[in-house]
């Protein structure tokens, strides 16, 4: 079992990716620097992603509003609903959720874009072109996907809590301001500023993986299927071990 | 510079991917102003040494001297320079899809000639849509056009940077015979009219027929045999005949 899983292929790929991140920090810094591309792709990575974001952020502070009543009514501490949920969704819920929902959308269409690419010698045009591909394709994507995330984050926590505001409203009269008092009691820097930070670091794995497998497609358009699906479970996989680091850290630290 | 100057020279190029090996201490010249066919089967390593030469390969050994520079010792700033001059017409055209012919044909003005003015960049991207009869699709998308026509953009974009070269990677295949007699007749053409030095890589024999001033083969990872068109196939030797038999 130990075998099949760390086998030669999986030491090799991992290898490639630390070489590939590696890369990445070597160019990142060095001009010429992409400006018109980040921002094209910051507007495609951020801003066409909300919906998505939005609307699962909104279901799930509402699902999660009334899933939790029932037991918080038998116990007699109803009251204690926006802070319990904006506790998780701050800390936990919403940032993973969040990036989950982001390596499913970004990280498979950037497998998919770079792969296809790949497949149809579009990077080695940009190549002759005199463009360095990695530069114009991968650090514009990298980037976007690191510094787009905490910010879809941030809006999807603030939808997920009103969504919890009208499940609470469900059963009960609850004004919006008495609501918001009691979720900002309950919060802290503490729970606030790790969970903002871990998003930048989920955020740059997904654009990373994304880029990396889709820049190194092969088996033509098979290839881009397969390049596309394990980007997401890669993403996806690194996303629970960064968010277990993070708890670590986090609890070291604060 | 003169006619008959080399512009490429390929010394002893040798090209293995693990066992298997693709160019076997492979030599070639091209002339200023030449068009030369690189005739070889499909899988003979035609590909491999066109990216070799313009440097999207790095060979094993061997010495690829493009326009007095020897491509594998270039750094990437030296290459990028270097590959302002050499357009390279990829067999699938690699236009980007997610441009418009327009952007595709603006994508390696902007990244040379950085000061360049947009009235400047509009002229010359008319000028060389002109130049393949296709004025009309500027604003269309690649997946719009057919075969013919992408294969024309693309040949549009390697010409926009005025190259003293072009390398042309299978022009032909995957066309009708008609659209391919259309490719070799622009070919031609554009090759009088921005006086480029052409090296074509294909196994068609019309294209080799109509196109090539001059022909070499390449067979078993070496160059075979080179000569005109004529004195190639008038040739008694069984391989050579096989291509044109």
């Amino acid at each position: 079992m130990l075998n099949t899983l760390f086998n030669h292929t999986f030491f090799q790929e991992i290898g490639a990716l630390a070489r590939f991140t590696g890369r990445f920090f070597r160019e990142v810094f060095r001009p010429r620097y992409e400006w018109e591309e980040l921002f094209r792709q910051s507007f495609v990575i951020g801003y066409k992603s909300l919906t998505l974001v939005g609307l699962t952020a909104f279901i799930m502070g509402f699902v999660m509003t009334m899933q939790l009543r029932p037991n918080m009514v038998h116990y007699g501490v109803e009251k204690m609903i926006p802070a319990m949920v904006c506790i998780s969704i701050i800390r936990e819920i919403g940032p993973v959720i969040t990036a989950l929902i982001f390596a499913g959308k970004i990280g498979s269409s950037i497998g998919a874009e770079l792969g296809s690419m790949r497949v149809t010698e579009q990077i080695d045009a940009m190549e002759v072109s005199g463009t360095n591909p990695f530069k114009y394709l991968v650090v514009t994507r990298v980037l976007a996907a690191t510094f787009m995330l905490p910010v879809l984050v941030v809006i999807g926590d603030a939808i997920s809590l009103y969504g919890s505001y009208l499940g609470v409203n469900i059963y009960e009269v609850l004004s919006f301001q008495l609501f918001m008092e009691q979720v900002m009691n309950s919060l802290s820097y503490a729970d606030a500023v790790p969970a903002f930070i871990k998003t930048f670091f989920f955020g740059f794995a997904v654009g990373i993986v994304g880029c990396f497998k889709g820049y190194y497609s092969s088996k033509g358009t098979e290839g881009v299927g397969l390049s596309a699906n394990s980007a997401v479970v890669m993403a996806s996989v690194f996303i629970f071990i960064l968010d277990l680091l993070a708890v670590q850290v986090a609890a070291l630290i604060w | 510079m003169k006619n008959n100057e080399p512009v490429i020279v390929v010394e002893q190029l040798c090209k293995a991917f693990g066992e298997n090996v693709v160019l076997d201490h492979f030599d070639l010249t091209l002339n200023r102003g030449e068009n030369l066919v690189v005739l070889g089967k499909s899988g003979s390593g035609k590909s491999v040494l066109i990216k070799c030469i313009i440097g999207l390969m790095r060979p094993d050994s061997g010495r690829i001297e493009v326009l007095g520079q020897n491509v594998p010792e270039l750094s990437y700033i030296e290459l990028d320079q270097l590959r302002a001059r050499v357009g390279f017409l990829f067999q699938s055209n690699a236009l980007y899809d997610s441009m418009t012919v327009r952007e595709n044909l603006e994508f390696p003005l902007r990244r040379h000639w950085l000061n360049v003015e947009q009235k400047d960049v509009d002229n010359l991207v008319l000028e060389v849509l002109e130049s393949v009869g296709l004025e009309h699709t500027v604003d269309m998308m690649p997946a719009e056009l057919s075969g013919g026509m992408r294969k024309r953009i693309a040949l549009a974009r390697t010409l926009i940077l005025k190259p003293d070269i072009i390398l042309y990677d299978e022009p032909t295949t995957g066309l009708d015979a008609i659209t391919g007699m259309e490719i070799i007749e622009l070919i031609k053409e554009l090759q009088e009219k921005y006086q480029t030095s052409a090296l074509v890589i294909s196994h068609d024999m019309k294209l080799a027929r109509y196109a090539a001033k001059r022909i070499a083969m390449l067979i078993d990872g070496k160059c075979y045999a080179t000569g005109t068109y004529q004195e190639l196939s008038t040739s008694k030797d069984p391989t050579i005949r096989a291509f044109f038999d």
